[in-house]
């Protein structure tokens, strides 16, 4: 099996945010607060945050915050709760949670929150369980959990459960890896893993390897490197991570790699991009493949920045 | 329609913006994050001074038939941008525009990409907004989408809330079946029948459908043994009635019809798995075409060959012969060994 080309891929992550010339930089401008998040939490994975420099970060990533508190995807976008959770993400990697008012990126949060529990992604409305992990996820590294109605949140993500065992995205929809982690994620962190159904879920989990190793997100689709991801993740979160075959998820996401350019790509042979990099980084975290730092598999941030959130103030 | 290539101009022949009279009174606004690199593909210039001119009239809140123009041609270049989809709402409202307009626009632009949330976002809206009245047109819409990607995550979320909230549940059950007919691996419309059986205002729910959907689950399981989604719509069926499950008769002889054959097995020896784990009773063909799964490779150790004991022991050994024949998740059947209760 080959190596993991850590290098390369540290150099490729440095490159993406510095091109502005290419396809992947017009469909990443307006999420480009996410693509900072991706890179940056895999840059610290791989022990190479240093390389950064912060002072120039931060000030971009705040000049992305809005009145309202909510940070939009790129300077001058309308504020949206996925780019304020990359952003939150982001200061909690630089410990620079002091530049911002947390009441404010609370509130923000908090007004999101609708009737039945749930979560809209923005003023417009739109609700998925993502969204719900998002808050949750986001409240708590600030500290900020009591601020929402926890109680009917995690009711709101129990009606997603299917009977597979897994989660949708709306009540009915359904079961997608992604969407698992998102709702086993925010179970997590709100302390309500005992309403999954773990031996049920960890076997759909389990049923997602084929026999090149890789994931796939639902029955019947291709694996891809993400779902290295959120798979993995969840299984972690419920304990199962020991039933799928570690040895053949690594040689797949080792496979996917642009050994010459760096980066990570879905499956073998495709075009890297800073998600899959990313996702590929974080998969082998989980798999404790040597030289890559552990990530949280409910914060997706690295433990020790983690544990520094919560076990120092 | 309002843009030049939505009517399907060539790349090459697009006139700036800088260079069409009716934009000449706009100063585009760049964005200002750091120092731009000279931009050598064509692409991405005419991406960024649309962008320039957006935020010029963004910034300024011109609500304009050019402005709305202007959004549609930004979100040919990038239909990720919930700006634009934002701003292009505002727009809509302002202008008291003809809403089935819109619906053409956002299926042009699912023509190209259909994979983004934004744009089903502002379908939604469009639909919400237009009533009961977008009914059919939504399920078309989807329909055609499905037609192409059958497991379209988006059209699928997409569909059910159209049910939901503009109805139209009466003829969803048969399009299950026709999908299914297509691909019968289709996991998204098997989790659409399950949606339709147990939520449909038209059906007596889950308990109500149960008998004719047992048949047509275990028809499925027939033709393909291997297809995981219909064994889980089986079990789906007796949701909080594993009594039921357990007990009822078509449920093991499914399972040893398949076992039977000796082929494509694996869902067929788990299910019997869980079923003796709560209680069930294998009969002695059961045994015999469980026994006779029994590997050239497996040792005493790995298979207890003593007939008619136990169920115990017929649930050790289905543990035994997964973990030889399904390798990948060799750890998963250690585990379901290792907590089989003392006497199953």
């Amino acid at each position: 099996m080959g190596e993991l080309a850590t290098e390369k891929h540290v150099r490729y992550i440095l490159s993406v945010e510095k091109r502005k010339d290419n396809f992947e930089s017009v469909v990443m401008e307006h999420l480009r607060m996410s693509g900072a998040y991706w890179g940056l939490t895999a840059l610290d994975l791989l022990g190479k945050l240093d390389t950064v420099d912060v002072d120039e970060a931060i000030s971009w990533l705040l000049s992305c915050q809005h009145e309202s508190g909510g940070f939009g995807g790129n300077v001058g976008h309308d504020p949206h709760i996925l780019y304020t959770l990359s952003a939150v993400q982001v200061l909690a990697l630089f410990d620079k949670m002091d530049v911002i008012d947390v009441d404010k990126v609370t509130n923000y949060i908090v007004n999101l929150q609708n009737e039945d529990g749930s979560f809209s992604g923005d003023m417009w409305g739109e609700v998925d369980t993502r969204f719900s992990y998002i808050a949750i996820c986001c409240l708590s590294i600030l500290h900020r959990l009591d601020k929402i109605n926890v109680e009917k949140a995690v009711k709101y993500i129990i009606s997603c459960k299917n009977m597979d065992g897994g989660f949708g995205c709306t009540p009915g929809g359904e079961s997608h890896a992604g969407q698992i982690f998102c709702c086993v994620g925010a179970l997590a962190i709100t302390g309500s893993l005992d309403l999954v159904d773990k031996d049920l879920l960890g076997w759909w989990l389990c049923e997602r390897q084929v026999k090149s190793g890789g994931l796939n997100g639902r029955p019947e689709k291709l694996p891809d490197v993400c779902y290295s991801w959120w798979v993995l993740s969840s299984l972690t979160m419920i304990d199962r991570v020991h039933w799928i075959s570690k040895e053949k998820l690594i040689k797949f996401i080792i496979d996917c790699q642009d050994t010459e350019n760096g980066g990570i790509s879905d499956r073998p042979d495709d075009a890297v991009d800073i998600f899959h990099t990313f996702f590929g980084v974080a998969g082998l975290s989980l798999l404790e493949y040597p030289g890559v730092k552990p990530i949280d598999p409910a914060y997706a941030l690295p433990v020790d920045v983690v544990n520094r959130i919560f076990f120092t103030k | 329609m309002e843009s030049r290539s939505v009517e399907g101009e060539e790349e090459q022949r697009r006139v700036p913006l800088r260079e069409r009279p009716e934009w000449s009174d706009v100063t585009p606004l760049p964005q200002n994050d750091g120092p731009n690199p000279v931009v050598p593909i064509q692409y991405t210039q005419d991406f960024a001074e649309v962008m320039d001119y957006f935020r010029a009239v963004y910034f300024a809140d011109e609500r304009s038939p050019r402005a709305l123009a202007l959004t549609a041609e930004a979100i040919q270049f990038n239909s990720g941008n919930y700006t634009v989809w934002h701003f292009r709402r505002l727009l809509l409202e302002s202008l008291k525009v003809d809403l089935h307009t819109e619906l053409k626009f956002v299926e042009l632009m699912a023509a190209g990409n259909s994979k983004n949330y934004q744009m089903w976002h502002h379908r939604r809206w469009v639909a919400e907004k237009l009533g009961p009245e977008a009914r059919n047109d939504e399920l078309e819409f989807t329909k055609k989408i499905l037609s192409i990607d059958a497991k379209h995550y988006h059209a699928w979320s997409h569909r059910q809330w159209v049910l939901q909230v503009l109805g139209g549940w009466e003829d969803e059950l048969e399009y299950c079946s026709e999908l299914l007919e297509e691909d019968i691996f289709n996991n998204s419309a098997w989790n659409q029948r399950y949606f339709v059986i147990s939520r449909s205002p038209f059906f007596g729910g889950l308990t109500a459908m149960r008998e004719s959907e047992v048949l047509y689950a275990i028809k499925a399981i027939i033709a393909h043994p291997e297809n995981e989604s219909s064994w889980r719509y089986l079990r789906g069926l007796y949701k909080g009635e594993t009594t039921a499950w357990v007990n009822d008769p078509q449920v093991s002889s499914v399972c040893l019809k398949i076992l039977k054959t000796k082929s494509n097995y694996l869902f067929a020896l788990g299910t019997m798995l869980d079923l003796i784990c709560f209680g069930y009773q294998p009969s002695e063909e059961m045994r015999d075409a469980i026994h006779a799964l029994k590997t050239a490779d497996m040792d005493k150790q790995d298979f207890d060959d003593a007939r008619g004991e136990q169920n115990l022991n017929i649930a050790r050994n289905i543990c035994s012969i997964l973990e030889h024949v399904d390798p990948i998740r060799t750890n998963y059947w250690i585990w379901r060994k290792s907590r089989l209760p003392l006497s199953a």
